[in-house]
């Protein structure tokens, strides 16, 4: 070990983060080189969790892949879910019915207010706060209850098709959503109690971090970390789809673009997810749940291309169709990847104590970036 | 009333009578080194059981509930497991060191017992300059946590230790302060006459502004100076999985575990002692009768609850701060705490120099 040291000449030491890292989330490996405590250089390596989803889903069917993807970023595997089933009803023309449409956005605001919430604990536990793990996961324990009784499972919900939902909603789905809104409206300021104002924390991450719009950008980053930067990039605003155009939200934007930014930038996103959820719980209309498909999903011949919002970021799914069954070609953009292309930027001068609170507010899953 | 001193000086006595001095001193030692080790067993699996139950309180868990009556046993099935385990040592480590290392700390933690007074009367070595005896003891123990970083030949481990190193080096300056300020008060370095001072009330509740200043100093430096969160940065889990410990299994990690909660019972009974009064019971100046009462409450009894109270303080710490960086925690000792409690200690003596304290 001192060898290694002596050996670089100018005092600087490689310490490899990861794969096995209690830091890191998953088997992110990173390989850091660091002068004392401040780091030099961060060198991201991947590949530990490939499983080549983009390949296995070339040989399934298109009603068939969507439920891979749940496995990309299992903390929204919803959204990933949701954003294959419009990229075959894009391709096919399928009207979805409105009560379907209603049910998939509450989902998708469901499973971000879940994944921010896991995002919250998880990034506490990496500064070094170990309660707040506790409190957000006893909010996400209600929001899987609710996808259990209706989806039947609580990580990998498997509840989207093309052209609808699977099942319609459990009847006690309604108040039961109502009832963790209104039981997190309030636990939501124990969360500002705890950490929010805590000057421990502010000194952790004010300053630390910064993201600037202009490199948000040419990284290609998405997302709260983005909008942290002042980037503006909610597809959900940009690009409306479902009924994402009926409901009024505030996109949540900062422009300091350091950690705590980032931070409060996904805070408030959960604040408008509850309003979008408000707004939408009580007016679900009666009606079918599955528009009208064939038994066998043959798109044209074409490239097709859609995104969504997912709790990290933008998720673009790219088909290239030959008319078959089967996909050609499949590409998912996952927003993780570009999000951590930043970190060694970001990193870069800052202390070793930093990078953990920079890639908790980051928001990395891992399966996301590798696939 | 009950008194611990009535037994020891009754075994003082027999010992004398009946055997020669020499022995009799011999028979002393084996006793206290007996009493030492046991309650050092004791309080590692009592307090490893009251963190695991503080923790579970604050996070809305129930805590261990498995093992025995309300899982009261899962510390001692832990240490069981710990003894048994295979104690590693890995390939290009400083083999002596890297084994010499947890029985420093342990060492350490055990010596520093000597001086503090458990209960009236009940003390093991009244030297006259206590107080100095556990400051000056203590630093040992950073030692031992730089022997093991370094010897672990993980750079993980050098990371901590040196973490460790320049944290406890610094806060010792404001704990030692804080101490002094108390020392200046009562006039005393010796444990004994420190808890006598404060037969008419308690340093802290006196009244005196820099005893109560010097009180947040020494809570927030002793805090940093057993490596508590969250000051914790010497085994920070995020960061450096487990700091200079991460090479160590089996009973030697035990050893440092072991260590860790020893060393706050020992920081949080000296600030009892220094600020709490020790073994003196809570006393209302002119209320007899309740001061009658509060007598009755056994010595011991005022000690350990007093300390148990600091070491419940230390954990809610623990549960709820997040971590301070490395050159945040400088800052706070070098740019505030350190002058401030020099300015306090200068406060303080002029205070007593002028006769103002009572």
């Amino acid at each position: 070990m001192l060898q290694d040291v002596i050996e670089a000449g100018n005092g600087d030491m490689i310490v490899n983060v990861g794969p096995q890292h209690p830091a890191t989330h998953g088997v992110l490996h990173l390989v850091i080189t660091i002068h004392g405590e401040t780091i030099k250089k961060v060198e991201p390596h991947l590949g530990y969790i490939h499983r080549s989803i983009e390949k296995m889903c070339e040989s399934l069917t298109y009603r068939q892949f969507i439920y891979v993807t749940s496995r990309m970023d299992y903390l929204s595997s919803h959204i990933n879910n949701h954003a294959c089933a419009l990229l075959t009803e894009k391709a096919l023309q399928i009207e979805v019915p409105e009560r379907a449409q209603y049910i998939r956005v509450i989902m998708d605001e469901l499973t971000r207010l879940a994944s921010h919430q896991l995002w919250w604990g998880a990034m506490a536990m990496d500064i070094g706060a170990l309660t707040p793990f506790f409190l957000a996961f006893r909010e996400r324990e209600m929001i899987n209850d609710i996808m259990e009784e209706t989806c039947g499972a609580r990580l990998t919900m498997n509840y989207m098709v093309p052209g609808g939902v699977m099942f319609d909603i459990h009847p006690n789905f309604v108040q039961k959503v109502k009832e963790f809104n209104a039981h997190f409206k309030q636990k939501i300021d124990e969360y500002d109690e705890l950490l929010t104002g805590n000057i421990i924390f502010q000194n952790r991450m004010k300053g630390v971090g910064v993201l600037s719009k202009e490199d948000a950008i040419s990284f290609g980053c998405t997302g709260p970390t983005a909008r942290a930067s002042g980037v503006s990039c909610d597809i959900r605003k940009l690009f409306p789809y479902e009924v994402y155009d009926k409901v009024s939200f505030k996109e949540c934007m900062a422009t300091e673009g350091d950690s705590f930014a980032r931070y409060v930038v996904r805070l408030e996103e959960m604040k408008e997810s509850m309003r979008i959820i408000d707004q939408l719980i009580d007016n679900i209309p009666e009606g079918e749940i599955q528009g009208k498909t064939k038994a066998v999903l043959k798109p044209p011949k074409g490239e097709f291309y859609t995104r969504v919002e997912t709790a990290r970021g933008e998720l673009g799914v790219y088909v290239v169709s030959e008319g078959a069954t089967t996909p050609y070609r499949i590409k998912f953009r996952s927003p993780g990847f570009s999000n951590l292309s930043a970190l060694d930027h970001i990193a870069r001068g800052q202390k070793l104590g930093d990078l953990v609170a920079m890639m908790g507010t980051l928001d990395l899953v891992i399966p996301d970036i590798d696939r | 009333m009950f008194s611990l001193e009535n037994i020891t000086n009754l075994v003082s006595t027999w010992l004398y009578a009946n055997l020669d001095p020499t022995w009799a001193l011999v028979v002393q030692f084996v006793i206290v080194g007996v009493l030492v080790i046991s309650l050092f067993s004791i309080l590692g699996l009592v307090l490893i059981m009251m963190e695991r139950r503080v923790a579970a309180w604050m996070q809305l868990r129930l805590g261990p509930n498995r093992v025995g009556p309300r899982g009261y046993f899962q510390t001692v099935a832990d240490t069981l497991k710990l003894i048994v385990k295979e104690g590693m040592t890995p390939d290009g480590a400083d083999k002596f060191l890297f084994n010499l290392a947890p029985f420093i700390v342990m060492i350490v933690s055990m010596v520093i017992m000597a001086p503090l007074m458990f209960a009236k009367g009940f003390q093991i070595w009244d030297v006259n300059i206590g107080v100095f005896f556990i400051t000056a003891v203590s630093s040992v123990s950073v030692i031992g946590i730089l022997m093991a970083g370094w010897a672990s030949n993980n750079k993980y481990s050098l990371l901590g230790a040196m973490r460790s190193g320049a944290q406890i080096v610094s806060y010792e300056l404001s704990a030692g302060l804080a101490i002094l300020t108390i020392v200046v008060f009562s006039g005393s370095l010796q444990v004994s006459t420190i808890v006598e001072s404060q037969a008419d009330g308690w340093w802290l509740l006196k009244g005196h502004v820099p005893a109560v200043i010097s009180f947040v100093i020494f809570i927030i430096a002793v805090t940093a100076e057993t490596n508590r969160a969250p000051f914790d940065l010497a085994e920070a889990e995020s960061e450096l999985t487990a700091g200079f410990h991460t090479e160590y299994s089996g009973m030697k990690f035990a050893l440092f575990f072991l260590a860790e909660y020893v060393n706050i019972f020992v920081v949080c009974a000296v600030g009892a002692t220094l600020y709490l009064g020790g073994w003196m019971p809570f006393h209302i100046g002119n209320w007899t009768s309740f001061n009658q009462v509060m007598d009755y409450i056994p010595s011991s009894a005022w000690f350990f609850g007093k300390t148990f109270f600091l070491i419940f303080v230390i954990m809610w710490f623990r549960w709820t701060f997040p971590r301070l960086r490395i050159d945040q925690l400088l800052n706070l000792e070098w740019k505030y705490l350190l002058p401030i409690s020099l300015f306090n200690l200068l406060l303080a003596t002029v205070i007593a120099i002028m006769g103002l304290h009572f």
